[in-house]
């Protein structure tokens, strides 16, 4: 168990901890908070189970410096992913007390009060769990490639930029915004029953391309979406708009797919 | 050990990389191999935007975006491929534009461009708008436009393999590269992939500091794997502080804020740039701007309860032009520092941001072994290269437009390379895997005290506290005492993950190596060279030194037996660097006073 007498720092329960760990300076205006992660070592464990950890933090530190913490002076085999840690390179979204969230986007204080001194972390449902907090992406980038996420254009190209207006190019922003952290597709409910599903972030992508003047690609795309697996799914539960780190309004492009198909089926 | 062979191996899926993808995957069998999934990659965190002499919006050309490039560097660039990258920059943003990269736009349906940092109207008279931008999510779009292209054209992707070492073959003509040896993070299996050509495109090394713009994985793989054999490094002693971070947090804010009108102040409110560059004022280049605020704070002037800080006031903008044109920006400093940017100004201070140098090549991407000859099959793009296009100080913008204009030059000329061998195929060296399974081996089995988070942590606060803005002689000699002894702790440094799966305690200690390998190229470096110049500030020596310093410096790791002498896997580290320098290209353009 690994402690400092005054403060109690390390895990909660673990008789057999590693060895002590020179643990930083406690910053002024710290405040103890209770962390809980669902851990699974797919080499020891049969079965995810929870931990607990008793960290300093600030009320301005990011739930990914607690896990950070937790990495470095207590538990090194605490895994997870992260690369930018400010929200724009979508590699760590998880369940933050039950929602889907990036661990670098969301503050202590959010989550704490004077009460409630405890965060739940858990992995992102809905795809194979691979290790404590880690997921397989690879059948949420399978989906993705299915919409072709990509500009399709069939007549002969400009010479110069290919033109569009202000008001074409802002018909499409806020599709374009997606860093395909998957927090949206995993906090569908019909994603977790149904796998065959392309799930939202799919659909915004596809949205991002069938809603850009430039592209001839639409029809393709529309009639992959209105597959049986396609757009139709949704419930329109608005989880995926709630989870979504950068604001997109995940449920409204998705209803603006679907009056795409039906409009163009009528 | 898995086996693998392709004819061109990218390493690294940031712009660079995906860059070159585009153009291998269409002329060769090609593999991607990289540390993180592709749309993860750094270069989705540039804001701001890619420069280009499209003139959509006033008169511009290249050759102003030339000169601009070269006074911007302090000089040092290599002037034939500045020349180079602002002509092909204006295809380089057609290009991206025709992949479908939702640029703003003017009324008339063209590329909008913004004012940034340097880049003027013939030859420093004014400001001049010449970046391409997307909001200021210009990183985003190019990340996310390239790898949907990557997605239309099928590039094979290895997500989470982390390469370790190149292969080189010795021939009768020198060494040549075969390949490249990669860790797969999923089931900690080692993989060698044999290459005709090997494109590195692994990003930097802002890790090294611990106020930095970068993120947690950048860490300077690349460039401590090339290094590592023998190879040279180029003008590692050049870092970018980009000026306006969060302060005390290192987020970036982009320039293009002061583009869009933003302005510097310190405490008494005063807008202290038109004391440091009359002309151009708060659009002065990075290091300048750096410079000054920094000179603003050791003078008192600094704002807040410590007064270390200055403030970026982007008040007068309005609320319309911060949601619109700086949404991302006015998002960061709300959610992180709790201040609104619509109201109030935001307190920033400089970050660690950009390696100006890096793995010495040449305009086709080729990687250098010396001044002059080329280790053929191997090539390097983006921020982990030095061609040298940014010199001493890089603009703003021109790192977007280095990884597609180089990114582009590499993938084809690697593709060319692989198909021009034919058949003949350049066999890898024997127990290929060798290397990697000792360092990882070694790392897994070592029983040593030491903590990975601990040796990384003083090796940021060192960096921070003797290598960052200003530097004196004092200074580099206790960051590279510090970083000695930093490195003997590393020699038993230990990790509590001892699995297969996953084992990103592993990656954590394996990257420590490379800082303090790269830390350390740094610092000796900038000790050598006794003047300041763009990055880099000596207080001891405050002038440029045009007859002795106007050269590259080359880093060689001082290993016996030259190039193919690589280390023993975590065995004792061999700290002997040697320093060479390199003549620095001129064209058009003689040195002058930089001022603006």
């Amino acid at each position: 168990m690994t402690l400092t007498a005054d403060t109690g720092i390390g895990a909660l329960g673990d008789p057999s901890g590693p060895g002590p760990a020179q643990l930083p300076p406690i910053p002024d205006g710290a405040v103890m908070v209770t962390v809980t992660i669902q851990r699974f070592n797919p080499e020891l464990d049969e079965a995810p189970h929870r931990e607990s950890y008793r960290i300093p933090a600030l009320p301005t530190d990011r739930i990914l410096n607690l896990l950070h913490y937790i990495k470095w002076y207590i538990d090194g085999t605490l895994t997870f992913r992260r690369s930018c840690a400010h929200g724009i390179c979508g590699s760590d979204a998880m369940r933050i007390n039950g929602r889907n969230r990036l661990a670098c986007k969301v503050l202590v204080k959010d989550v704490i009060t004077d009460k409630k001194t405890e965060v739940t972390v858990e992995p992102i449902k809905g795809l194979p769990l691979e290790k404590d907090l880690l997921v397989d992406m690879e059948p949420f980038f399978e989906a993705y490639r299915k919409v072709q996420p990509f500009l399709i254009t069939h007549s002969n190209e400009p010479s110069r930029e290919w033109i569009q207006s202000p008001e074409d190019r802002a018909r499409f922003d806020d599709t374009t915004k997606c860093i395909l952290c998957a927090a949206c597709t995993t906090s569908c409910p019909v994603y977790w029953s149904e796998d065959a599903y392309v799930g939202p972030a799919a659909i915004v992508n596809a949205h991002r391309f069938i809603f850009d003047s430039r592209d001839q690609g639409g029809q393709e795309r529309l009639e992959i979406l209105s597959d049986a697996e396609g757009v139709w799914r949704c419930r329109t539960t608005f989880n995926c708009t709630d989870a979504c780190p950068r604001g997109i309004e995940v449920t409204k492009a998705i209803q603006e797919v679907k009056r795409a198909l039906m409009f163009r089926r009528i | 050990m898995q086996f693998h062979r392709y004819d061109v191996v990218i390493v690294g899926a940031g712009g660079a990389g995906m860059r070159a993808a585009i153009e291998s995957s269409q002329r060769a069998r090609t593999a991607v191999l990289t540390k993180l999934y592709p749309t993860r990659s750094h270069t989705g965190a540039a804001q701001g935007g890619m420069c280009a002499a499209l003139a959509n919006v006033e008169d511009d050309n290249w050759e102003w975006h030339t000169f601009d490039t070269v006074k911007g560097g302090d000089y040092l660039v290599d002037q034939d491929a500045a020349e180079i990258m602002c002509k092909e920059a204006i295809d380089a943003v057609l290009d991206l534009e025709k992949m479908g990269l939702p640029f703003n736009r003017t009324p008339e349906g063209r590329i909008d461009q913004r004012r940034f940092g340097g880049h003027t109207r013939n030859h420093g008279e004014a400001a001049v708008r010449r970046a391409c931008y997307a909001a200021d999510r210009t990183g985003h779009m190019i990340l996310q436009t390239l790898y949907q292209n990557c997605v239309k054209l099928g590039v094979e992707f290895f997500n989470e393999f982390y390469v370790l070492d190149i292969l080189l073959t010795e021939t009768d003509t020198g060494p040549v590269c075969t390949g490249a040896v990669a860790y797969e993070l999923a089931t900690g299996e080692i993989h060698v992939f044999h290459g005709k050509s090997v494109v590195f495109a692994t990003g930097g090394a802002g890790k090294v500091f611990k106020t930095t713009s970068n993120a947690h994985s950048l860490t300077g793989d690349g460039m401590g794997v090339v290094f590592r054999k023998g190879l040279p490094l180029e003008d590692m002693e050049f870092y970018q502080f980009h000026p306006t971070g969060l302060a005390g947090l290192g987020i970036l804010l982009t320039e293009g804020a002061r583009g869009e009108g933003a302005i510097l102040r310190n405490a008494s409110g005063e807008r202290f740039m038109e004391r440091y560059a009359p002309t151009i004022k708060d659009l002065a280049p990075r290091d300048i701007v750096a410079r000054s605020m920094v000179m603003e704070v050791l003078e008192g002037r600094g704002a807040g309860p410590n007064k270390d800080y200055v403030l970026l006031d982007c008040t007068h903008l309005g609320a319309e032009v911060l949601e619109t044109k700086l949404p991302d920006i006015t998002e960061f400093a709300r959610t992180y520092l709790g201040v609104d940017p619509v109201t109030e100004p935001v307190p920033v201070f400089p970050t660690a941001h950009y390696a100006m140098g890096g793995i010495s090549t040449n305009v086709r991407g080729e990687v250098l072994r010396n001044n002059t000859d080329v280790v053929p099959g191997l090539y390097a793009a983006g921020e982990c290269a030095c061609v040298s296009v940014h010199g001493s100080n890089r603009l703003g913008t021109n790192s977007l437009l280095d990884i597609n204009v180089f990114g582009r030059r590499a993938g084809i000329a690697a593709a060319e390379h692989a198909l021009s061998t034919g058949d003949v195929l350049v066999p890898e060296p024997e127990n290929a895997a060798g290397f990697v399974e000792g360092m990882v081996g070694n790392l897994l089995a070592s029983t040593g005290g030491e903590r990975v988070a601990e040796i990384r942590t003083e090796l940021q606060a060192t960096m921070d506290a003797n290598a960052a803005v200003y530097r004196t002689e004092a200074t580099l000699k206790q960051a590279l005492q510090d970083i000695r002894l930093l490195r003997e702790r590393y020699a038993r440094a230990a990790v509590q993950d001892k699995g297969k799966r996953y084992n990103t305690d592993l990656l954590e200690a394996i990257e420590l190596g490379f800082l303090l390998e790269l830390a350390e190229v740094m610092v000796v470096g900038a000790l050598a060279r006794t003047e300041s110049r763009g990055g880099h500030a000596r207080e001891d020596y405050p002038t440029r030194d045009d007859t002795n310093w106007m050269r590259h410096t080359m880093a060689y790791k001082g290993v016996a037996g030259g190039v193919m002498d690589g280390l023993d896997g975590g065995g004792p580290v061999d700290s002997e660097i040697r320093l060479d320098y390199k003549p620095v290209v001129q064209t058009r353009y003689q040195p002058m006073e930089r001022k603006y």
